[in-house]
C-alpha cells in the first residue's frame, strides 16, 4: 500500500486517525447538516445522507449561515463529530467551527488535499506537527 | 497571537472565570484564523437565548450552563456576569405572543421567556430580529462590530461601512463579555476592496428585482466582493436589505460596493482601491430570467402559505402590505404571515396596519421566521414568498415547494389561492 505525507498549518492541535470522507463541495452547518446524526442533509450535496461521524472530513470549507459553528458544536455534544477536519479555504465560520468541535484541524497544505486524498483512504493527522499521513485504500 | 496586558489579565481570571473562558475561546479562535491580535469592539449582535428543543436539555441545567456551553464553549459552568459592551439578541425561534399559532409547546415558550429574563438582566438588548439596524443598532462608518446573521453582516459592512466578519454563537458570546474579537478579515481595511465588477445592462428597481440581482451575484462571486456599476435607480434600505440577504444566501457574500451609494466607494476606482477586478460579469435580461427561474422551486400553483418579511419587514413594507390587503379577504385555504421586528410592529399597530392585515385574515409575527423556527401552519405544501433568501432556504429545510415573486404576486396568491407570478 502506498502512503504519502502532506504538511500544512495547524488550525486546532491534536492527533487523530480514521477513514477519509472527501468532498469537493463546501458544507453548510445550519440548514446543511443534522446535528443529531452527523449527516449531511443539503438537498443537492454529493454527501447527502452520509454521516461524517468519526471520519476525517476533507472539504473546501464552510458556507451558509452564521450558525455553522453552533451546529458542529452540537455534533460534538451529541457524539457525532468528525474525527478531524482538513480544509482549503479559511473563513471565520470554519475556524470557529473547528475550534468548538475540538478536533484536530489543518489547512494551507503543500498539496491539494481534495485531490490527493480520496474517500476511504486511511488518514493520520498530527496537527501540532503539521503533518498528514495518507495510506491509500487502492494500490 | 499577541495579547495586551489587559487581555492577559482577563485570560488569567483577574475578572472572574467567565471572562477567562471568553478570552480562552478568543485566543483559540484567533490562532485558528491566524490573526495577529484582537480588536476592541463595543457592538455585539449574537444568538443567546434558549428557544429550540435541542437546547432544552442544557437549559434544564440552568441558563449559566447554556451560556457557558453554547456561547463560551466552556466545559465548566461559569457564572455569567453583565455584558462588558452593548450587545443585542438577533432573531430567535419563538414569537413570544404568537407561539401557539407557531405550534410551540408551552414549556418551550416559557423557556425562551425565562432565558430572556436572564439575558436582559445581564445587558443583552432583546431586539429579537435579523435586522438590528432597523431598530436602533446602526453602527457608524469604521466601527468594529462582532455580528452574526449573514444578512445583517452584509448590510453592516456594505451599507453602513462598519466592520464585521460573520461571527458565530461562541465568538459573539466571548466578545460580549470582553469587548474583543479577532482582528482578521473584514476588520482590516486592505481586505475591503472590490474583487469582481458587475456591469448592469438592465434596469433594477423594485424590491424583487434587487433580490434577483443579489441571488445572481452571490452565485457568480461566491464569497468575494462585487462592485456594481451602472445602477439605473437609487436603492433604499428595503431594497439593499433584500439584495444583501439574497447575495449572502446564494454565495456567502459579506461585503459589496455600489459606487455613489455605499460609503466606502464614491467611484468604481475607489471601490477597487489598489486592486483590479479579477473578473467582469454582465447582468442582462437573460441572466435575470435564468435567476428568477432558479428561485422557483415549485410546480403546483395552488399555494397554502404566504411568507412575507424576510429579512424582517420595515415599516414602509408593513404599510404597503396593509394597503394591498385593505378590504380584501385571504383565501380560506391560505395562511399569510408577515414578519417584522417587535419595535416596528408597535408602530404598525399604532398606524392601524396590523388591524388591516389581521382583518384580511393575515398574521403579523415578530421575533422569528419560518426558516429559523422551522415552524409553519400545519399541512403546508406550497409556499410563496417575496424573499429570495426564504425561497432559497425554506424548500431545502422544510421540504415544501416554493414560489418567489413580487409582494404584489404574493398578495394576489394569498387572495386567490393560486400562484400567478411571472418573470415580468
Amino acid at each position: 500500500m502506498s502512503t504519502l505525507t502532506l504538511t500544512g498549518r495547524k488550525v486546532v492541535g491534536g492527533k487523530a486517525a480514521g477513514e477519509a470522507m472527501v468532498t469537493s463541495q463546501t458544507i453548510s452547518g445550519w440548514g446543511g447538516i443534522n446535528e443529531s446524526t452527523g449527516t449531511v442533509i443539503e438537498l443537492q450535496h454529493e454527501l447527502r445522507d452520509q454521516s461524517f461521524a468519526g471520519k476525517i472530513l476533507v472539504f473546501p470549507g464552510a458556507k451558509g449561515s452564521s450558525g455553522w459553528s453552533a451546529y458542529f458544536h452540537m455534533t460534538r455534544i451529541n457524539g457525532v463529530a468528525p474525527a478531524a477536519m482538513i480544509f482549503t479555504r479559511m473563513t471565520t465560520k470554519i475556524a470557529l467551527g473547528a475550534v468548538v468541535t475540538r478536533v484536530p484541524a489543518m489547512t494551507d497544505c503543500d498539496q491539494d488535499p481534495l485531490t490527493v486524498i480520496e474517500t476511504g483512504d486511511w488518514v493520520e493527522i498530527d496537527a501540532d506537527a503539521g503533518t498528514i499521513t495518507v495510506t491509500k485504500r487502492k494500490g | 497571537m499577541y495579547l495586551t496586558d489587559y487581555e492577559k489579565s482577563l485570560l488569567n481570571g483577574d475578572q472572574g472565570p467567565a471572562k477567562a473562558r471568553a478570552m480562552d475561546l478568543l485566543q483559540r479562535y484567533g490562532e485558528a484564523l491566524g490573526a495577529e491580535r484582537l480588536v476592541e469592539t463595543a457592538n455585539v449582535a449574537g444568538a443567546f437565548n434558549a428557544s429550540t428543543p435541542s437546547i432544552a436539555p442544557i437549559a434544564a441545567k440552568g441558563f449559566h450552563r447554556v451560556y457557558s456551553e453554547l456561547n463560551l464553549d466552556s466545559d465548566d459552568t461559569v457564572d455569567i456576569p453583565h455584558m462588558a459592551v452593548p450587545t443585542c439578541q438577533l432573531i430567535t425561534g419563538i414569537d413570544n405572543d404568537n407561539w401557539k399559532l407557531q405550534g410551540v409547546d408551552p414549556e418551550l415558550a416559557r423557556m425562551q421567556r425565562e432565558s430572556e429574563k436572564f439575558l436582559g438582566k445581564r445587558g443583552v438588548n432583546l431586539m429579537a430580529t435579523c435586522t438590528p439596524y432597523q431598530v436602533g443598532n446602526v453602527p457608524v462608518l469604521g466601527e468594529h462590530c462582532a455580528w452574526m446573521e449573514s444578512s445583517a453582516v452584509i448590510y453592516c459592512n456594505s451599507v453602513l461601512g462598519a466592520r464585521t466578519n460573520v461571527e458565530g454563537k461562541e465568538s459573539t458570546g466571548a466578545a460580549a463579555l470582553t469587548g474583543r474579537i479577532p482582528y482578521w478579515g473584514y476588520h482590516l481595511p486592505e481586505n475591503r476592496f472590490g474583487s469582481h465588477l458587475i456591469e448592469l445592462d438592465i434596469e433594477v428597481d423594485d424590491m424583487a428585482d434587487w433580490g434577483v440581482l443579489g441571488y445572481f451575484i452571490g452565485g457568480e462571486v461566491e464569497e468575494n466582493i462585487p462592485v456594481l456599476n451602472g445602477i439605473s435607480h437609487q436603492p433604499n434600505l428595503v431594497k439593499l436589505k433584500h439584495f444583501g440577504a439574497a447575495a449572502a444566501s446564494s454565495g456567502g457574500v459579506e461585503m459589496y460596493h455600489i459606487p455613489g451609494v455605499t460609503p466606502e466607494a464614491r467611484s468604481v476606482a475607489e471601490a477597487f482601491g489598489p486592486k483590479r477586478a479579477v473578473r467582469t460579469i454582465r447582468y442582462g435580461a437573460r441572466e435575470r430570467l435564468a435567476t428568477y427561474e432558479r428561485l422557483q422551486n415549485a410546480t403546483d400553483r395552488k399555494v397554502d402559505f404566504i411568507m412575507l418579511g424576510c429579512p424582517h419587514a420595515s415599516i414602509e413594507q408593513m404599510a404597503l402590505i396593509a394597503h394591498m390587503l385593505e378590504g380584501k379577504r385571504i383565501h380560506a385555504d391560505v395562511a399569510l404571515w408577515v414578519h417584522t421586528p417587535r419595535a416596528i410592529r408597535q408602530i404598525a399597530e399604532r398606524s392601524g396596519y396590523c388591524e388591516i392585515i389581521e382583518a384580511a385574515g393575515g398574521v403579523v409575527m415578530s421575533d422569528t421566521c419560518p426558516a429559523i423556527s422551522r415552524r409553519m401552519p400545519p399541512g403546508v405544501r406550497v409556499i410563496a414568498t417575496d424573499s429570495a433568501k426564504q425561497a432559497h432556504y425554506l424548500p431545502a429545510i422544510t421540504k415544501v415547494q416554493g414560489w418567489f415573486g413580487t409582494v404584489s404576486d404574493c398578495i394576489n396568491a394569498a387572495v386567490t389561492g393560486e400562484w400567478q407570478g411571472v418573470a415580468g
